[in-house]
């Protein structure tokens, strides 16, 4: 019976319990207003062309750009920074790709054949090196010339977009090369291969986290930079790769993101990603002021934003008013996970929670 | 002082706990008007916690106070402070970007129609600060004051809400003799206006000087009320500690007669300094040896230890470090590089420069160590463990485990983690700035056996200490300061108080280097 309470106590007091409760919550509405494991059902996964789909899949794939920013965001805010350059960047990534491939259709012995402009391999190495320039510019704001983050970021926020559109000289560029749409909308195993791509880059950062020592110095510099300098850590290096790896995440979203809409635009490409990729980060229970972050958390995060927006569409929240029913689902999110919150609510927590 | 007299402030069987700790069992205390009241014990003896209860932090599972005979249960500071029950924490709680006048009297500033009376408000503040003899410009921001006066406008700021109970929480830590001397004239004069003055605080010395009543806690609980004059300093810290004292002469460096050490140089810079920070100056370190900075605060002492380190880089002068292994010409121009030559480094303020509060004592352990192997040979999760738990038990950190936040330990215990984490990294040159600053006595006493036990096995230690009394018995030799340059040098049988007082006021009776 202790055993049990004992057992309770303990999963009320890990770090993601409550996204997960978040995203289970939004699930079940979902499963309530789509009921059954049926083709109309929420819950319903089928077959199609060898590959898996229904709404969970959809979902998942969807929200794969979003869980990459993200992934790179967590590790900004715990070293106790922020990056709202995100969106352009993977405006910058898009534009990249998609002038670097273009694609034309030409006629090989008889055949039509997609010919590409660069080697796709090339073009995409170039976009996420862009991206990574990208990071790299923010990185040295911050820890080279020690700019409040928000400010350095805000200056790439406002000229990314530019750059990308002197890329795409103003237009949008559409891409008429097959292979490169795999990317975003492509399957491998019946699985959506952006899936992978995001599985791919946590695993890495998870296997970082368990053979490394970043995430003991990620979280050490951001609770407190001054005694981790003497302490013997290079924050300021640290800061910097963390920012460029930022700028790689957004950047392999931005490929993903305009695979899947086969083009590039520079004006509209992950427009508003660096707010819900912070929105992301802090549902997962990482805080704005950093130290402490959870990867997973962020992951989930991300989940919740898109099946909140799937949600908002799919049972028929008139258009104009979905970007409200968005703000107060968070608003009631972020509401829970405050604890000042639940302690004025539920009065406890008061006593139990004292330091000695 | 008449004890038939009816007492101020009168706590009785106070109990407090938390989760898996009893803080406060059955503690009582009796304050009385016009009385300083010393109140004494080992960090985690329960004072702060007392004092909490007091204030309205934490409310008691049990047990009653009463204020001048009445029943009063504080839910908030705030309500303690309306009741006339003012505190004045070791760590000054004030706004540093506020002028001193408005910190003396944020949240009732006077008022004239509806409007701030900022001539009225600098005036009052004025006023209450001549009271204590200081004369300073209230309308200056805070910051820009040393943190002795900082604190003294703490004071003012609780004196002028008349209160009855003032409560002292450790307020000469950081402050100098004349300082303290200055704080001690003004409890005098509260004193003799009827305050009732709870003072905590970890010198003796201070406590012999001033008291006239003393309260003893240990574990939680009252060991007792005596007068000074009935307590002499072997009997007190016996109470404190709960055992025989032995007494500090025990931990002497270990040769008889302090000889020079013949060992070899460690570290010996020539000409070295940075323009506005310190003067060009020599210094020797030997292999094995305790070198000991004297000086008044703000003689740069600690700019002197973090130049070393190169946690400030230094811009003249030539350093010469060798342990054998590691060789470096130049000074160090990071902390990294400092560590990497095998240097380690506690700070004077463990809060800001020293623990990653929401780190885990394992965390903050192996944390220079793995710095020092870099990022990307993380030492495995099994042997941090044997890591931390090696030094928790070696230092005798008191926690569960080390796997709690190094931020919810007392005082004493961080400062031996923080030793703990150069110690992990196996240095030859340990650098330690006020180690026991706001420790208990018998943590002092162990922290400093600990390292002199290290020196013996050849570790060599810079150690900075504002306590003179403590530089002169752990030290070999003691190089003294005076602002911001080197003024001279004691070695061997020379080292003790006087001298270093001698060349600290500026005879020239030592020679000068």
């Amino acid at each position: 019976m202790t055993k049990a309470f004992r057992l309770i106590e303990d999963a009320r007091r890990h770090p993601l319990v409550w996204p997960l409760l978040t995203l289970v919550v939004i699930v079940l509405v979902n499963v309530f207003a789509h009921p059954g494991f049926g083709p109309q059902g929420f819950l319903h996964v089928g077959v199609r062309e060898g590959h898996l789909f229904g709404a969970l899949v959809d979902i998942a794939n969807r929200a794969a750009p979003l869980m990459l920013v993200s992934l790179g965001m967590t590790l900004v805010i715990a070293v106790r920074g922020i990056d709202i350059s995100v969106g352009a960047v993977v405006a910058i990534s898009a534009a990249v790709a998609a002038t670097l491939i273009g694609g034309t259709l030409v006629i090989e012995n008889g055949a039509p054949v997609y010919v590409s402009k660069v080697p796709m391999a090339l073009a995409l190495l170039a976009a996420v090196g862009a991206a990574a320039l990208c990071g790299m510019w923010n990185g040295a704001l911050v820890a080279g010339l020690s700019m409040q983050p928000i400010i350095a970021t805000l200056i790439l926020m406002v000229a990314g977009r530019g750059v990308a559109q002197l890329l795409t000289d103003g237009q949008i560029i559409t891409v008429y090369y097959p292979p490169f749409f795999f990317l975003g909308s492509g399957f491998l195993f019946g699985l959506p291969f952006s899936l992978y791509v995001v599985a791919f880059v946590l695993a890495v950062l998870l296997c970082l986290t368990r053979f490394t020592a970043l995430q003991l110095f990620i979280q050490s510099v951001g609770i407190n930079p001054v005694a981790s300098r003497l302490a013997g850590l290079n924050a300021r290096a640290l800061t910097f790769w963390v920012y460029t790896f930022c700028g790689v995440c957004a950047g392999i979203a931005g490929l993903i993101i305009s695979s899947n809409v086969k083009s590039a635009d520079g004006n509209n490409a992950g427009l508003l990603l660096e707010l819900d990729a912070i929105l992301a980060v802090t549902l997962g229970g990482t805080s704005l002021a950093g130290g402490r972050y959870s990867l997973w958390g962020s992951v989930i995060g991300a989940l919740i934003i898109q099946t909140l927006t799937y949600t908002i569409y799919s049972i028929g929240v008139p258009p104009e008013v979905n970007l409200v029913v968005k703000a107060i689902v968070v608003f009631a999110v972020c509401l829970m996970q405050s604890s000042a919150f639940r302690v004025m609510v539920f009065r406890r927590g008061s006593l139990t929670g004292a330091e000695v | 002082m008449d004890s038939l007299q009816q007492p101020v402030l009168e706590m009785r069987g106070i109990s407090r706990s938390f989760p898996g700790v009893r803080a406060l069992h059955q503690a009582s205390l009796r304050l009385h008007a016009g009385e300083i009241h010393s109140l004494m014990g080992q960090n985690g003896a329960g004072k702060s916690t007392l004092i909490k209860v007091l204030t309205g932090v934490h409310a008691p599972d049990a047990g009653e106070m009463r204020l001048h005979g009445e029943c009063i249960r504080p839910d908030s500071p705030l309500a303690a402070q309306q009741l006339g029950i003012a505190t004045v924490y070791q760590e000054v709680n004030l706004c540093p970007n506020l002028s001193v006048a408005e910190n003396i009297f944020i949240g009732r500033f006077p008022a004239r129609r509806g409007k701030i009376d900022w001539a009225a408000l600098n005036r009052e503040a004025r006023d209450e600060l001549g009271r204590m003899g200081l004369e300073i410009d209230v309308s200056a921001q805070l910051d820009t004051f040393p943190v002795a006066i900082q604190q003294m406008v703490a004071i003012a700021r609780a004196v002028s809400m008349d209160s009855r109970v003032l409560i002292l929480d450790e307020p000469t830590s950081s402050l100098d003799d004349d300082e303290v001397e200055q704080l001690f004239d003004t409890m005098r004069m509260l004193k003799g206006r009827g305050v009732a003055i709870l003072f905590v605080t970890h010198f003796l010395d201070q406590v012999y000087a001033i008291s006239d009543r003393i309260t003893v806690m240990r574990n939680g609980e009252c060991e007792g009320e005596y007068l000074p004059e009935a307590l002499d300093r072997m009997a007190l810290i016996s109470k404190m500690i709960g055992r025989a004292y032995v007494p500090p002469g025990e931990a002497c460096p270990d040769d008889e007669n302090r000889t020079e050490s013949s060992n070899a140089a460690l570290l010996s810079v020539r000409g070295f300094g940075r323009r506005g920070l310190m003067q060009p100056m020599d210094l020797e370190l030997r292999q094995g040896e305790v070198l000991g900075l004297g000086g008044l605060l703000g003689s740069g002492r600690t700019e002197t230890a973090r130049l070393l380190f190169g946690a400030d880089k230094a811009d003249s002068g030539e350093i010469e470090f060798s342990d054998g292994i590691h060789n470096s010409h130049r000074p160090f121009s990071s902390p990294r590089e400092a560590i990497r030559a095998g240097l380690g480094y506690c700070p004077e303020d463990r809060k800001t420069d020293g623990i990653i509060a929401e780190l885990s004592v394992r965390e903050n352990i192996i944390l220079a160590l793995q710095a020092r192997r870099g990022w990307l040979r993380g030492i495995p999760l099994r042997q941090q463990r044997a890591i931390a738990d090696h030094y928790v038990d070696l230092l005798g950190i008191r926690t569960p485990d080390a796997e709690k936040s190094i931020g919810k330990l007392s005082g004493g215990n961080q400062q031996k983690a923080m030793l703990a984490r150069w110690l992990a990294t196996d240095p030859a040159m340990l650098i330690l700035d006020e180690p026991t600053r706001g420790i208990d006595v018998a943590a002092k006493q162990e922290i400093m056996e600990q390292v002199l036990a290290l020196c013996r096995k050849g570790l060599s230690i810079l150690f900075i200490s504002s306590d003179l009394d403590e530089t002169v018995r752990v030290s070999h030799r003691v190089a003294v300061l005076r602002d911001r340059s080197k003024v001279g040098e004691l070695a061997g049988n020379e080292v003790e108080e006087g001298a270093i007082m001698q060349i600290i006021a500026g005879s020239e009776r030592m020679e000068l280097r």
